[in-house]
């Protein structure tokens, strides 16, 4: 096999407008021009989106799962970012 | 002071028995990540061969209308197949290394695209048999353990019912047709019943794979399990079109709630399985055309490509 692979891009809709895009799944394709066009075939047969972002998946930068107690948990003991950390007197309206 | 390590293996294990998803970068046993890969692999393999039966069938469909809707479905199929790849491709494998194992033969696909398609009730039979087994195995996977897999699945499974629906109106419509469209319709089912219990695999003694996939969740319901809800959910709606399932041993059975059927001719089984069934080299060769035949449109859209990349490079160098 020596030819080469099309590169692959992950694939992100906007379901419909207001709403963010949303990571869907991948593809492969020439370039851009055509991984929208195939994203397009692929994942919005069933007016899935009004919107489509493609990204090569090499330009995809990701967090290690290794690092996710020492990257997440400093959140864990921080409960007073929580509203429900405060009590408001039953008498308080509008808060 | 004791301490309780685990090794990374019972971390993972731990990590699956509280129904947590494993991820592409997570850490995860070799024979899982292998397991995943053959399973997932073989699954988007016959999703992409399925399409060859059908296919068969689009320009002899009866209507417009069934046109149509075989166009759409065909075209799901390779969608279907599409989601898996990619899935399969996040465990580090290449699309081209399993295009190549199905290509040599190396990597399997479900035996039951390697029966012919004789007649248009056999569009009728895909769809209502052949997908309505593919969901039963399908709807436990949305749950699966590996979450690209599990998403797949979830698309996979929205488009899949609409598949069995067009299949079963066009076996009522034969079955309300013409005695001779009736007939049709049952010599469909006469050849697509037995092929159709086969898709679940074998019998669960004789599937030494299946007690560990259960064990990391990769599959949800033993083969046998499947095949039993199969039988029960079918009998009904061949009784409710009017056609008889081909087993003479079916029968309500009171004390188990279910329905009694014969066994299945393993050796028919495996044989179509090893490679000698009547479709296997047509389905294999189609799929070893289309990619050959292809290989001039890969090379150019990668060409023109690099040219338009080229200009756009040498635009804002001006």
């Amino acid at each position: 096999m020596t030819q080469q692979e099309w590169p692959l891009w992950e694939v992100f809709i906007r379901s419909k407008q207001g709403l963010d895009h949303k990571h869907v799944g991948s593809l492969h394709a020439a370039d851009a021009t055509m991984a929208i066009q195939n994203a397009r075939d692929v994942y919005t047969r069933r007016l899935e989106g009004v919107s489509i972002w493609v990204v090569e998946s090499t330009h995809v930068h990701a967090s290690n799962p290794d690092d996710a107690a020492a990257f997440y948990e400093p959140a864990n003991d921080k409960i007073y970012r929580h509203p429900t950390f405060y009590q408001v007197p039953d008498s308080i309206k509008h808060m | 002071m004791e301490t309780l390590e685990l090794t990374q293996e019972e971390q993972f294990q731990a990590r699956i028995d509280a129904d947590v998803r494993i991820e592409p970068k997570d850490w995860m046993p070799e024979a899982y990540r292998k397991t995943l890969i053959r399973q997932i692999s073989q699954h988007a393999h016959s999703e992409l061969v399925g399409m060859l039966p059908e296919g068969n069938w689009i320009t002899r469909a009866p209507s417009l209308k069934r046109k149509s809707i075989l166009l759409a479905k065909v075209q799901d199929e390779a969608g279907h197949g599409l989601y898996l790849y990619s899935a399969a491709e996040t465990l580090g494998t290449t699309r081209d290394q399993m295009l190549a194992d199905l290509h040599s033969g190396k990597a399997k696909y479900s035996s039951i695209f390697n029966y012919p398609t004789l007649s248009w009730a056999d569009m009728g039979c895909v769809g209502w048999l052949v997908d309505g087994a593919a969901i039963l195995n399908q709807v436990p996977l949305c749950r699966t353990s590996y979450g690209p897999y599990a998403r797949a699945m979830v698309r996979v499974c929205k488009e899949e019912s609409f598949h069995q629906r067009q299949g079963f109106e066009i076996m009522q419509t034969l079955c309300e047709g013409a005695p001779e469209q009736k007939a049709m319709a049952q010599e469909a089912l006469n050849r697509w019943w037995w092929p159709t219990l086969m898709m679940f695999g074998p019998a669960d003694a004789d599937s030494p794979n299946t007690e560990q996939s259960m064990k990391w969740r990769i599959k949800r319901f033993t083969n046998d399990e499947l095949r039993q809800k199969f039988v029960d959910m079918m009998v009904p709606q061949a009784e409710f079109l009017g056609l008889t399932v081909p087993d003479e041993k079916v029968q309500w059975n009171e004390a188990r709630q279910a329905y009694d059927f014969g066994e299945v001719n393993w050796e028919e089984f495996w044989n179509v399985v090893k490679g000698n069934g009547l479709c296997n080299q047509e389905r294999l060769q189609a799929r070893v055309d289309a990619w050959e035949e292809g290989a001039w449109v890969r090379e150019a859209a990668l060409a023109h490509a690099a040219k338009r990349a080229g200009r756009e490079l040498a635009k804002s160098a001006a």
